[in-house]
């Protein structure tokens, strides 16, 4: 080699470890900016008051910041939306892989994953002209911005993650696992049940946390469409306020600096830690999978 | 003496054609297998034997844009008729392959899928099954203090066996098996031989096999085939010791395959 060659070749190669470092260490920074500014909050309150408090009046005086009815309304939207999507999102999973042509299947798979591409802010629009009134007038609620809005909107946005990232858990499955069962003179039914259900669970179980992660971090879909009230929900028909979306809908007028300003923050290390922990729990079993 | 009148027959293979997409994988095959012996297929690679043996219990359907074409009695009766149901020839047709293939579950629950699935309920029959079956297939004094214990961590061998008893458990009448000892070692091999002789006295056997020699210790009669179509059929003694058919020879005395 040349010596232009070898300088290139130098030039090149650190690029590259800059690049990739680069994307390591934004997110290192993210997460410090995060923690200074969140951890400031807790000099003024206590965690305890903080994680427990049940009322969220961050402009009145004094000021309560108590986000349970916060975390309350994330855990009630995302519970809902899992009903949901869970069972119709491993339904459709076990259809596109074992049950549907191979030229359908293809369809069926972009399909889904198109779905993912659809904006959020479209997917909240459309559920407030089309979702909203009628959940309003099934039952007979004085609004239809409630948890229950939320959550069937969410669910069509993790069902795109739980059905690919199952599907793929399903197709995984070695074929004489299959072959074994039908051999032994099981219907298809008992062999997707009992054999592949239980070979692929690992990977359906990461698809449905990863799914999960979705539903949790999601904003702009939920403030549109949940009502926005910071009030401790009782039931699905009520409105409830997430996590997500006191974030944007308050960092806009928070002063900076302020006990509030730092307050969001705050909420935005519980999310953290929430996305954080279903993440890491994924990712357990996706590398069971591998091995 | 035609040798259909000193055996019963057991299943009988009549004019079959069988296509993947458009290539015919077996031609016009005409082929008797009796009652409680072993009937070896041997052939070079690609001849068709594993589509053959697949076809007996119906496991080709699994594959799209294949075709069949004439019949495959199981004791008189069509396996592909209409109103034959195929979860009952499987259960009758039991099926060892070629990779040992226990499924990621305990070896108790190996056993007791087949009989689940059959609707057995009764826990103490499932157990006398499941110990029979194990009894069978000579795995009973390996496993029988760690029965809960996962299938995979048993050796390919082990394996291999557990998949027969697994077959048995069912209580087939005849039993496939798909070149059993492909990827065992010598001694496991020997076992599963051993076994195979074992079995034919009360089961019927069609085996596929690769090695000559294996097909000479277990079988009673071979079918040799080669690029589709049944060249000979005998039984074994005749087979190996004097072929009629100049191909047979020369495959047998390793001219090719």
């Amino acid at each position: 080699m040349n010596k232009i060659g070898k300088v290139k070749e130098f030039f090149i190669e650190k690029l590259i470890v800059i690049c990739g470092s680069l994307s390591i260490i934004f997110v290192i920074l993210i997460f410090i900016f995060l923690a200074r500014e969140g951890l400031t909050f807790f000099k003024y309150e206590s965690i305890k008051d903080f994680i427990f408090g049940r009322n969220w009046y961050p402009l009145s005086n004094p000021a309560r910041f108590g986000v349970l009815p916060l975390i309350l309304g994330s855990v009630m939207v995302t519970l809902g939306a899992m009903a949901i999507s869970i069972p119709l999102g491993v339904a459709c999973a076990f259809y596109i892989a074992e049950i549907v042509n191979p030229k359908m299947k293809d369809i069926l798979k972009t399909g889904i994953e198109l779905l993912a591409a659809i904006p959020s802010v479209v997917i909240g629009f459309v559920g407030m002209v089309t979702l909203v009134p009628m959940v309003k007038k099934i039952f007979h609620l004085p609004t239809g911005l409630t948890a229950l809005s939320g959550s069937i909107m969410l669910a069509f946005m993790a069902m795109p993650t739980i059905v690919s990232i199952a599907e793929d858990a399903i197709t995984a499955v070695p074929k004489r696992y299959k072959e074994a069962a039908l051999a032994l003179g099981a219907t298809h039914w008992q062999a997707i049940y009992k054999v592949i259900l239980v070979a692929a669970a690992p990977g359906i179980f990461a698809a449905i946390m990863l799914g999960i992660g979705r539903v949790i971090g999601e904003t702009m879909a939920v403030m549109m469409i949940t009502g926005n009230a910071a009030v401790i929900p009782h039931t699905l028909l009520e409105p409830v306020r997430t996590l997500t979306a006191t974030i944007a809908a308050e960092m806009g007028e928070a002063i900076r600096g302020s006990n509030h300003y730092y307050a969001l923050y705050a909420v935005g290390i519980i999310l953290f830690i929430i996305t954080f922990v279903i993440n890491f729990i994924a990712d357990i079993f996706l590398h069971r999978i591998k091995k | 003496m035609n040798i259909n009148d000193c055996f019963n027959c057991r299943i009988r293979v009549e004019n079959v054609n069988f296509y993947y997409a458009k290539s015919q994988a077996l031609k016009n095959i005409n082929l008797d297998m009796f009652n409680n012996n072993a009937t070896a297929i041997i052939g070079p690679s690609g001849c068709g034997k594993s589509t053959f043996i697949r076809l007996l219990n119906r496991m080709n359907e699994l594959i799209p844009n294949t075709n069949l074409e004439g019949k495959i009695l199981l004791d008189g009766k069509d396996i592909n008729a209409i109103d034959t149901d195929v979860v009952e020839i499987r259960q009758l047709v039991g099926m060892v392959f070629q990779k040992p293939n226990p499924f990621p579950k305990s070896i108790y629950n190996n056993l007791s899928y087949g009989l689940e699935v059959k609707g057995i309920k009764d826990k103490h029959l499932i157990e006398k099954r499941i110990i029979e079956s194990l009894k069978k297939s000579v795995l009973w004094d390996e496993v029988k203090d760690r029965l809960h214990d996962n299938a995979l961590r048993l050796s390919g061998g082990q394996q291999q066996r557990l998949c027969i008893a697994r077959c048995l458990a069912v209580e087939p009448e005849v039993i496939l098996f798909d070149e059993p000892c492909a990827s065992l070692d010598p001694i496991s091999t020997a076992k599963i031989e051993e076994l195979i002789v074992e079995l034919k006295k009360n089961y019927t056997i069609v085996i596929v096999t690769h090695n000559m020699q294996q097909a000479a210790r277990v079988s009673d009669f071979t079918a040799f085939f080669l690029l589709g179509e049944l060249i000979e059929f005998g039984t074994t003694e005749k087979i190996f010791t004097s072929p009629k058919n100049k191909k047979t020879e020369e495959y047998l005395t390793g001219r090719f395959g």
